[in-house]
């Protein structure tokens, strides 16, 4: 180690520095400051900028800092008057062409030009000659434009190459003609392209919903935990006037590094929809009624008591959304416990959970969300992961991009950032015997029902080569997604997975929907385990039974049936029909107003204080930063209040921390379950010979407040289309662009077609989470799609 | 002797004729009480009274929505929300000083960098309700497009010192 490092001088200070580092590094390093304009510590060095010039005793002239190596002996000087005045020629270079528009210009007060040129610039311009004008470009719904501000540091153009993946902006042209422009006047559409915005050192790509609505200064940055996805992106929300303003960034080197995914940044959008819910709602005779907490909570108490009385407890159930934070799934159930029923969950995209006894403590990756930038090799099943979970995508591409081989089964060809190693494009059906034939090809040993499958499973190269991508490298990992946990037969394809994940020494994890999946199982909101996992001798019912079955008292907490249910049809049919559907809901939509008895306001995201358990099992705490709007109140709030209106014990909680230390106390106890057992695999659905849905969870539909947030939902991402196989689409006599009539049971839905051969053969990828497919059948299923 | 001086300038009501003396002299010269509101004092081109948003001679607002003024304001007077305008400028939705809460102090005119929020030399200004003296947007508008003549005056004739 020591001989790989160099001792330096810079400013007459002594330090060490490791060989192959920059002078720019050593000097961030070491709280040495140093302008910069197109450095990144991200990104790769473009050295174009020039700002960085330092001086380099026995080099004649100024070198870049950001550039050039040290060197053993190297002195450095950043503040001799040399170095002044090479920076000050430099700023007046790149000033010539740099409108002075800062009180129109909406980086002001925050803009790296601005503070350099204060640092480092001269008082007074001596230009007076015309300054170069760029014609803007509309490059989409989310970055807003002023590219006559540009400095041409290239950041964003190196951040699309290397970083997002994709290459979406470009400097074209030469000299004073060379300029950012998207290619060909197509959009920025990468689920990470808001970066940008944070990378841009200047006002050329500026947040286009937040456009000129406020100013750096006014506004107070409060710590905030990603909502959308299991990632748990460390956000900074700013908020105004107690109104979120912007989501930026906040670095968490574990986590998301510097970058956060759109989703994460325009979510907040969705927090001033027009249809939020201010104040409490009860159905008296038919009509809504606005009426005060009290008399609301007091409403839904008698009628918990009345179906208490003439059903049992067994009649009551409570849901929740996989992003209700850790306390809420807590207190939710423990409220229903309290009543003496069992059946909470929070599943609500899985259908098939007949393995539930043998789960982990909590679903994860298994991992830390940084090891998977080293694995060798990846196996995902049924998981578009660059849109489910982009900075699990960047991980994984980095991982690719170093040599990591990645394949992917499932009936989606998701179009990843880097090269795949293998790809098996099938059904929902093939799934299974894909995986069962790699179990195979790995020699596993299986167990209970899936040992049929792997004896009978055909095996063939594609497989084979896999399977040993997945056995020769170290650290491995076989990743199930969204649709192989919507699988109705997921237990099934967990048990392959599982023997896969044995047999080659690879790591298996869980990639679930919402943002706090691994905290609702800690804190118990799964039928079959009480906080803390213990297993329960009698399991309540499942999300996907509850509905079934039917049940006359339903407690929803935070998502909207016919979007986030797997079954949207029966989910809503459910509660339709039950005496008593109390709906804690942010939003007071047409669905609930049909569906709901009592409608209780309570506050997402930013407006309630909690704690949120990611992919890697991270627990992150956040403050409110706002108060929810009008009479709204924070879900944890309304459901203590409720608790002790319903006189159950131990509900006295002072605030969300006191929930979180009494979770913690439920997890210090024993109770950790054991990974074996057996368990009743359902039956595969009938497969008719038609064609077969795929509820894909679009990247902007994934939870109530995402599918608020307008700017997102301007998106091409946000398209809501049906994505036909070609086989199908040629049956139906269907091309892209034309409509199609989409049945499943009772529901339907008219949508537009894209016929993509990205889907595997028989598919239909009918989306989930939508306006349009809103209330449809089964995720999975036979589906019916005709000409319009 | 000093309180022989002392009884004697007492008892000749002396300090009485100094005073009367004094009085005499004011009686004689030039007055300088000003029959207000018939008369008035002259003003300075600075005159620092109640704010004006100026307007192009094309009658484009001249505000962009910078906050410059919101920002320094010394009272927080001053508060502006803004957006975009439908013809893509950056321009403010909302605009009000406060009048309560002024202090006159003529940041936010320095602090403009179109000219567009000055303080006018109208000081005779009153409300009936609180709400009275909250200058909107368009009040202020008003008061601009009332005074204009006044106003491009003043800043002439004070250009050269500013």
């Amino acid at each position: 180690m020591s001989e790989d490092l160099l001792s330096i001088e810079i400013d007459g200070r002594a330090l060490q520095a490791r060989r192959g580092s920059t002078i720019i590094e050593v000097a961030d390093a070491n709280g040495i400051h140093i302008p910069r304009f197109c450095y990144h510590k991200k990104l790769s060095v473009a050295a174009n900028c020039r700002m960085c010039l330092v001086q380099v005793e026995k080099v004649g002239k100024p070198v870049p800092a950001c550039a050039t190596p040290v060197a053993e002996g190297m002195k450095v000087h950043t503040r001799t008057p040399f170095v002044r005045e090479a920076q000050r020629a430099v700023m007046e270079f790149l000033l010539v062409n740099h409108p002075l528009d800062c009180p129109i210009c909406d980086q002001g007060g925050e803009c790296e030009l601005q503070d350099v040129a204060m640092g480092y610039g001269r008082d007074s311009s001596r230009y007076r000659e015309g300054k170069r004008a760029v014609q803007d470009e509309d490059i989409g719904p989310l970055v807003a434009t002023d590219l006559t501000r540009c400095i041409l540091c290239t950041r964003c153009v190196r951040f699309g190459e290397e970083v997002a993946g994709v290459r979406e902006l470009g400097a074209i042209g030469r000299g004073e003609r060379s300029k950012i422009s998207a290619f060909l006047g197509r959009t920025l559409d990468s689920e990470l392209s808001g970066n940008a915005i944070d990378l841009c050192p200047v006002g050329a790509l500026t947040s286009k919903p937040f456009r000129f609505t406020a100013r750096p200064w006014e506004m107070t940055a409060h710590a905030a935990v990603s909502p959308h996805d299991a990632v748990g992106s460390n956000l900074s929300v700013h908020v105004r006037r107690g109104a979120v303003m912007r989501v930026v960034a906040r670095a968490n080197e574990a986590i998301n590094e510097t970058w956060i995914s759109d989703r994460d940044r325009f979510g907040y959008l969705g927090l001033s929809a027009a249809d939020r819910l201010t104040a409490p709602r009860v159905r008296r005779a038919g009509r809504w009624e606005v009426v005060d907490w009290e008399s609301a909570l007091a409403t839904v108490a008698r009628g918990l008591e009345s179906v208490l009385a003439a059903g049992g407890p067994g009649r009551v159930g409570a849901l929740a959304s996989p992003g209700s934070t850790l306390e809420e799934a807590f207190l939710l159930q423990g409220l229903v416990r309290g009543l003496g029923s069992d059946h909470v969950d929070h599943r609500l995209r899985e259908k098939d959970t007949s393995d539930q006894g043998l789960a982990p403590l909590s679903p994860g990756l298994g991992m830390p969300i940084a090891g998977l930038e080293r694995v060798g090799a990846a196996l995902l099943v049924g998981s578009n992961l660059r849109k489910d979970h982009p900075l699990l995508g960047h991980r994984l591409r980095k991982a690719a991009l170093a040599g990591a081989r990645v394949s992917a089964v499932g009936p989606v060809d998701s179009p990843f950032t880097f090269p795949l190693a293998g790809r098996v494009l099938t059904g929902p059906a093939g799934m299974l015997k894909a995986l069962a034939g790699l179990a195979r090809a790995l020699g596993a040993e299986a167990e209970g029902p899936v040992s049929g499958l792997v004896a009978r499973a055909p095996v063939d190269d594609g497989l084979r080569s896999i399977a040993r991508s997945l056995a020769e490298s170290s650290p491995s990992v076989v990743l199930l997604g969204d649709l192989a946990l919507a699988h109705p037969q997921a237990s099934l394809l967990r048990a392959l997975a599982r023997a896969i994940a044995q047999a080659s020494g690879a790591v298996l994890g869980t990639l679930p929907a919402g943002a706090n999946a691994a905290g609702a199982w800690l804190a118990g909101a799964v039928p079959h385990r009480r906080a803390g996992g213990v297993a329960l001798a009698r399991p309540g019912l499942s999300a996907a039974q509850m509905f079934d079955q039917g049940l006359d008292a339903f407690l929803c907490l935070g998502f909207e049936p016919g979007f986030d249910c797997w079954d949207g049809h029966r989910a809503r049919q459910a509660l339709g029909a039950a005496p008593l559907t109390v709906a804690l809901t942010a939003f007071a939509s047409p669905e609930w107003e049909e569906l709901a008895d009592v409608m209780l306001p309570v506050g997402v995201f930013v407006e309630s204080a909690g704690t949120l358990v990611n992919a890697e099992g991270r627990w992150q705490s956040a403050e409110a930063a706002v108060a929810p709007p009008g009479d709204a109140r924070p879900a944890w709030k309304v459901l203590r209040g409720l608790a002790n209106l319903l006189g159950l014990p131990g509900f006295d909680y002072e605030g969300p921390g006191e929930v979180r230390e009494a979770v913690r106390a439920a997890l210090a106890g024993p109770g950790a379950p054991e990974g074996r057992g057996r368990w009743e695999a359902p039956d595969a659905p009938a497969e008719e010979g038609g064609v077969v849905r795929v509820g894909e969870l679009p990247i902007y539909a994934v939870d109530p407040l995402v599918r608020r947030a307008g700017a997102l939902q301007q998106t091409r991402d946000a398209a809501p289309v049906v994505r036909l196989a070609p086989d199908v689409a040629s049956r139906e006599g269907l091309a892209t662009g034309a409509f199609a009539r989409v049945s499943q049971g009772a529901g339907e839905a008219t949508v537009q077609v894209v016929v993509d051969d990205r889907v595997a053969a028989g598919c239909a990828v009918v989306p989930s989470g939508v306006g349009v497919t809103a209330g449809l059948g089964p995720l999975f299923g036979p589906v019916r799609v005709v000409r319009a | 002797m000093r309180a022989l001086q002392h009884f004697f300038k007492s008892f000749l009501l002396w300090e009485l004729l100094g005073g009367l003396q004094l009085t005499g002299r004011y009686l004689f010269r030039r007055k300088a009480t000003l029959q207000y509101p018939e008369e008035k004092t002259p003003q300075s081109p600075r005159f620092r009274g109640l704010h004006a948003l100026r307007r192009y001679p094309n009658g484009e607002e001249r505000c962009i929505a910078c906050r410059l003024c919101e920002a320094v304001c010394p009272a927080l007077a001053i508060t502006i929300e803004s957006g975009v305008r439908a013809d893509g400028t950056r321009r403010t939705t909302r605009y009000e000083i406060d009048l309560t809460k002024c202090i006159f102090c003529g940041f936010c005119e320095e602090s403009c960098p179109v000219d567009s929020i000055v303080q006018t030399r109208v000081f005779e200004y009153f409300g009936e309700r609180h709400g009275d003296l909250v200058m909107t947007k368009e009040k202020l508008l008003a008061v601009g497009d009332r005074m204009e003549a006044q106003i491009a005056a003043d800043r002439a004739a004070d250009a050269r010192y500013r």
